[in-house]
């Protein structure tokens, strides 16, 4: 049953970015002050609100662990913060790409970026956790916990990073333009694009899920084989 | 029927997959002793560390004194002597138990009446670091009666104890089971073991194969245990 | 309060050897003779950073004791004995935390007229105030570090692991620490807008103390 779910939803995802980057490429008019290269605004944003959607899915995912103990939630909570990771890097390194081409400067100190790199090095600390530790039992209840840690840390940067910045202003990455985005046309495609790369999200998710329930199988039974 | 004072009730404990601990059920009454049998990998320690509260079972339920091993009002009346010594090496003899006697609400004055029944006041200004081994074993039991525990946990308490260190324990333990106290204690030291018991258990690959009275058998050979139950 | 028995433990061991303490001091000005050749002490930039520049000692200083935390359990498994007492995780974390507290705080208040030193920095009028933040600001670094502490006890590479979990996740504490700090270091009075750090850093001390009561008997017991 899952293979059709994952079927059916890669067909999609494969529908909708490709008719996504047509569009983008072909039929949406040049931005008023950036030109073209404005485009891979696009997909900065919505990886990072798939990002978004990732983390507050392990948040949950880890809560539900640290409640429930059944090891499903510790596998979704694991798996979501690696697409989160995968998605977030896309937002990074599209955000680098943009200043680049745009301003010349491959790092802006931003406060969207230089959160979005936390975030990043924060999450990244969590796989490193699981890696560190054996026992799948162990491993769950203390990355659950930090997980938790690491989701109202991120929430508490993301004001004082604003704050922070507003008393030393330096480049800015056209977020602004984001804002001013009126023109339906645009404000549509990105929520086309959010959809497309939300649903993206959610397959590879599955996709991560079913290999981490396989190595727990696999692990299970090379620990049976052992004590026999 | 007063109620036992440690409940075992369908417990699993799983390390991730592999059951180390399969539908183990078992209870004891006040002043039994239980010698818990069984290889290496057996299931002993998980076992032991559910009873002192160390550890959650996965499944099933433990009672101690009709109270979950979590709430302090159990913790409080257990005396557990581990693989490790529990005391530290910086701080001296004194200070080590002072501090367990005020961890546990008794008075500090206790600190300094083990140290004497344990034969360890005339170091009970020096440093634990400086300790002979059987020195830090007597000083580990000391602190593992000092609170006088209802219900007495050892893990292997016989391995690499000297001759006065032995002889040390099995006084006690025998003065605590005269006094109605519990213990259960896991051991490959078959002889000692049996001698205490009034109860044995055989775990194997984390099932319970056995559970019972300590017959004349038993007390006879040690290993009647293992070929009468065990599975090889 | 049982929580400071286990303080009082935790802090006559250390005192007993002074082995992270003396580790953390020594560490401490070393990083505050490096920084004096990467940045300039007779600047006039100074000032921007001085905050900055002190709290970054602050946390490299305090990784090391707080990594000994509940790692000076481990020997004779003395953390076993610990959590089988009748004494609640949130105790035993509790203690521990005052504990570090005290010794980072004190090494805080020793390396600050050595900073006056060599960076030619007037720190005396401010001195009350300096301390309050600098307790705030280390409470919530310890209440942070002491449940990473708890929670790679266990791990081979505790020593890496328990700072890059920690700098990252205390950043909101570390900025406002270092904002308020070089406010006070410059000769200001903290007021108006910068009294939003002030209710940031009392804020995450709140919400991580409690998060972490909660949550810590979850990660002693196996």
């Amino acid at each position: 049953m899952t293979k059709n779910i994952r079927l059916v939803l890669g067909a999609l995802v494969g529908i909708l970015l490709l008719r996504n980057l047509y569009v983008i490429l072909f039929n949406l008019p040049d931005e008023m002050e950036q030109g073209p290269v404005y485009r891979i605004f696009y997909y900065h944003l919505p990886a990072f609100f798939a990002a978004i959607l990732c983390y507050i899915t392990a948040l949950v995912a880890s809560s539900m662990y640290l409640i429930k103990k059944n090891l499903r939630y510790d596998a979704i909570a694991m798996s979501a913060t690696e697409v989160g990771l995968a998605f977030a890097a896309v937002n990074l390194i599209t955000g680098m790409i943009w200043g680049r081409i745009s301003w010349g400067i491959w790092w802006a100190w931003d406060a969207r970026l230089t959160w979005a790199l936390i975030c990043w090095l924060v999450y990244f600390g969590y796989l490193m956790l699981r890696q560190a530790i054996d026992d799948p039992t162990e491993r769950a209840k203390n990355s659950a916990v930090l997980s938790i840690f690491a989701f109202v840390s991120v929430a508490i940067t993301y004001k004082a990073i604003e704050w922070w910045r507003t008393q030393h202003p330096g480049p800015v990455l056209s977020i602004r333009t984001g804002k001013q985005l009126i023109d339906p046309i645009m404000e549509n495609m990105l929520y086309m694009n959010f959809l497309a790369l939300a649903t993206l999200a959610v397959l590879m998710v599955i996709i991560r899920l079913n290999q981490e329930e396989m190595q727990r199988q696999i692990d299970g039974l090379r620990r049976r084989a052992h004590a026999i | 029927m007063p109620e036992p004072v440690l409940a075992v009730d369908h417990v699993y404990k799983y390390f991730g997959d592999y059951p180390a601990l399969h539908d183990v059920s078992f209870s004891l009454n006040g002043g039994e002793c239980l010698a818990l049998i069984g290889r290496n990998g057996a299931g002993k320690t998980t076992m032991l560390k559910i009873l002192a509260g160390l550890s959650g079972a996965a499944q099933g339920e433990v009672r101690l004194f009709g109270d979950s091993p979590r709430q302090a009002s159990a913790r409080r009346r257990i005396g557990l002597l581990g693989h490790g010594i529990g005391v530290y090496d910086e701080l001296t003899a004194i200070e080590n138990l002072t501090i367990f006697a005020q961890l546990y609400g008794v008075s500090a004055s206790v600190a300094r009446h083990w140290l004497e029944r344990t034969q360890l006041a005339h170091v009970a200004n020096a440093p634990v670091r400086e300790f002979s081994r059987g020195m830090r074993q007597r000083l580990a039991v000391a602190r593992a009666f000092l609170h006088d525990p209802a219900l007495l946990i050892l893990d292997e308490p016989f391995t690499a104890l000297d001759d006065r260190a032995i002889a040390l324990l099995q006084g006690l333990l025998a003065e605590a089971k005269a006094a109605g106290r519990t213990i259960i204690m896991s051991t490959h030291q078959l002889r000692e073991a049996m001698e205490l018991a009034t109860h044995v258990a055989l775990i194997e690959r984390g099932k319970l194969v056995h559970f019972g009275p300590r017959s004349a058998e038993m007390l006879a050979d040690p290993t009647y245990v293992y070929r009468t139950f065990g599975a090889a | 309060m049982v929580f400071l028995q286990i303080a009082a433990k935790d802090l006559r061991s250390e005192l007993r050897t002074k082995e992270s303490l003396n580790a953390s001091l020594s560490f401490a000005v070393v990083i505050l003779l490096l920084f004096s050749f990467a940045f300039d002490p007779s600047s006039e930039a100074v000032a921007e950073f001085s905050g900055g520049l002190l709290w970054l000692v602050f946390a490299f200083a305090g990784a090391l004791i707080l990594n000994r935390s509940f790692a000076r359990e481990l020997p004779n498994d003395c953390l076993e004995v610990l959590i089988a007492s009748p004494v609640s995780g949130a105790q035993l974390f509790l203690g521990k935390t005052v504990a570090s507290f005290v010794l980072l705080l004190t090494i805080e208040v020793i390396c600050l007229p050595i900073f006056g030193i060599f960076y030619d920095i007037t720190w005396i009028p401010q001195a009350l105030p300096l301390l309050g933040i600098f307790a705030l600001g280390t409470w919530g670094m310890t209440i942070l570090g002491t449940l990473f502490s708890a929670l790679t006890v266990n791990l081979s590479l505790r020593e890496l692991m328990l700072p890059m979990l920690l700098y990252p996740l205390m950043l909101p504490a570390l900025m406002a620490a270092m904002r308020l700090t070089t406010i006070l270091l410059a000769g200001n009075a903290i007021a108006g807008n910068d009294m939003v750090w002030l209710r940031l850093l009392i804020g995450f001390d709140i919400i991580f103390t409690a998060l972490s009561l909660a949550l810590v008997e979850t990660i002693l017991v196996r």
